[in-house]
């Protein structure tokens, strides 16, 4: 009890509520870090695997190497705590509010809105779009010059983009009136096997990709948000079952989309 | 400082694809909802973290996994790697890319785990289903999903196989499977599919279609390198889907058994 005395000025600043809250910080960030190298591990064992066993040269910069992944294990730790603390509440928040307003209008202008904004500027899918101008002048399909190119790269993601705004707006509707999901997207899928059958080789694998590129790591979370704040502030639906799916509606329209793009513009 | 100058771009990139949500948001409140939000600090915050978190996450991966996962793709596609160093081959020999399907299940699988929006969805997932659905058997089942999802489409660019006749067969499964499984998981497995696909994956999936497709005798880069992030979207929803039957069936059966029992009592 010496120490309890010689520190007591000592002690009087610094509350043991202080001391608990430093604990409790200290205790999150362990555990966050923690996490965040469990879900990184796989990567380090697969990659170190294939450069020990079978492609057996010495790692270059293995410095640099470390240095990354020690980022790599804070971002992700980072990340995930802004997604608990801002973007899911966002997302819910905004669910609310619009539902709480009442109006459809403008419930379904922020969905179209947010699946629009989103993809338009999108780096991947920038880049797809002008990778898939490229094959699309191989294959003498458009002409071949700078013009053309860059129109038919734009038409591309302008048709992308909306489609990821309407996939939103017909997966709120879809919650707001409780349309089971399965005839839905199975309807969808059906017109994709169907327009893979009459649509051109060139845009076939884009149309297929596009698809997976337009769903950007913090449109997801909030997108999330959204469907299952909405669900459950809605009488009789539930948020597992009606929550869910507007992913997966912005996964499948672009590829309708871009398929029907080359119909149109390829006769 | 030429860490520093990536980090800032990739930063700024990170900021670009906020800034369109940040300006949706805020008009929606100033003129629609016209609402104060609720702990709005901590929600600032909370989005400051997104932002920095997502661009050191990016620039570490830049910086120490994509430049060792692109170098092992190409290396491990090299005709001199796969046939030895004998003459040039015409015939792809579809038997001989063991170690390139061994890769690209495994590199399928372990992006997948660090996927940053799949940890979200099953975090939201568990939330919402209240513990039942656990978060990391879905992030497994998914991730296995990816896998032979991306396993069977390096297959297909080696052997040449058209890829409409694989997406067409995997879509009848999914829904000769949204017929059978229970009905709550539909929804989640369908957008499954969707968020396996991005950070983290792309770009490694990209590279080893890419290194396949250019070194692969009588394939292009042009048409065959796309496509493998299609798979990758596909097969999870069968994976999820059918972990969801699984365990119907087993609890369905558990049931039946104590059922037995106690008629047998």
């Amino acid at each position: 009890m010496a120490t309890q005395h010689s520190n007591g000025r000592i002690k009087k600043m610094i509350q043991p509520q202080t001391i608990f809250a430093a604990k409790k910080i200290f205790l999150t960030v362990y555990k966050k870090l923690r996490d965040a190298v469990t879900d990184l591990l796989p990567i380090v064992l697969v990659i170190a695997f294939f450069q020990v066993l079978i492609i057996r040269q010495p790692l270059p910069q293995f410095g640099e190497v470390l240095f990354g992944g020690l980022l790599v294990v804070l971002g992700l730790s980072l990340f995930i705590q802004g997604l608990e603390m801002g973007l899911f509440p966002i997302g819910e928040a905004m669910a609310h509010g619009l539902a709480r307003k009442g109006s459809l209008f403008w419930l379904l202008c922020f969905a179209f809105a947010l699946g629009f904004s989103t993809t338009v500027a999108e780096p991947a899918l920038i880049a797809v779009s002008r990778e898939a101008a490229d094959i699309a002048a191989q294959g003498n399909l458009i002409p071949q010059n700078a013009k053309s190119l860059n129109s038919y790269a734009l038409g591309l993601r302008l048709s992308v983009a909306f489609s990821v705004g309407l996939a939103i707006l017909i997966g709120v509707l879809r919650i707001l009136r409780g349309w089971p999901i399965h005839y839905l997207i199975i309807g969808g899928y059906a017109l994709v096997m169907l327009m893979t059958t009459i649509a051109p080789d060139e845009i076939i694998g884009i149309a297929y990709d596009a698809g997976g590129v337009t769903t950007s790591t913090i449109t997801v979370p909030l997108v999330a948000a959204l469907g299952v704040g909405l669900a459950s502030i809605i009488k009789g639906r539930s948020p597992l079952l009606d929550g869910f799916g507007l992913i997966a509606f912005a996964s499948l329209l672009p590829m309708i989309f871009v398929m029907g793009y080359g119909l149109v513009i390829f006769g | 400082m030429s860490f520093f100058k990536l980090f800032t771009g990739i930063f700024l990139d990170t900021l670009r694809d906020v800034l369109p949500i940040l300006l949706l948001i805020v008009s929606f409140q100033l003129f629609v909802l016209r609402q104060p939000i609720p702990h709005l600090r901590r929600l600032i915050v909370g989005g400051i973290y997104v932002v920095v978190g997502l661009a050191l996450f990016l620039a570490g991966l830049e910086k120490a996994l994509f430049p060792l996962g692109k170098i092992m793709a190409t290396q491990l596609s090299d005709p001199a790697f796969i046939y030895g160093a004998k003459a040039a081959v015409t015939q792809p020999d579809w038997m001989a890319y063991g170690w390139i399907y061994l890769f690209a299940f495994m590199i399928g699988f372990a992006t997948t785990i660090a996927e940053p929006s799949l940890i979200a969805v099953a975090f939201k997932a568990n939330e919402v289903s209240g513990g039942v659905i656990n978060q990391w058997g879905l992030r497994l089942t998914v991730a296995l999903g990816v896998a032979v999802g991306i396993t069977l489409g390096a297959f297909r660019i080696v052997s040449g196989t058209p890829l409409y006749l694989y997406i067409l067969v995997g879509y009848l499964i999914v829904i000769v499977q949204t017929i059978f499984a229970p009905k709550n998981i539909i929804p989640l497995a369908y957008d499954s599919g969707g968020v396996t696909t991005s950070t983290v994956t792309v770009p490694l999936v990209a590279a080893l279609g890419l290194g396949l497709s250019s070194t692969v005798p009588g394939r292009n880069p042009a048409l065959d390198g796309f496509g493998l992030i299609a798979f990758a979207s596909l097969f999870p929803i069968i994976t999820v889907l059918g972990y969801a039957q699984y365990m119907h069936w087993s609890a369905g059966r558990i049931k039946k058994n104590l059922k037995e029992e106690n008629n047998a009592i």
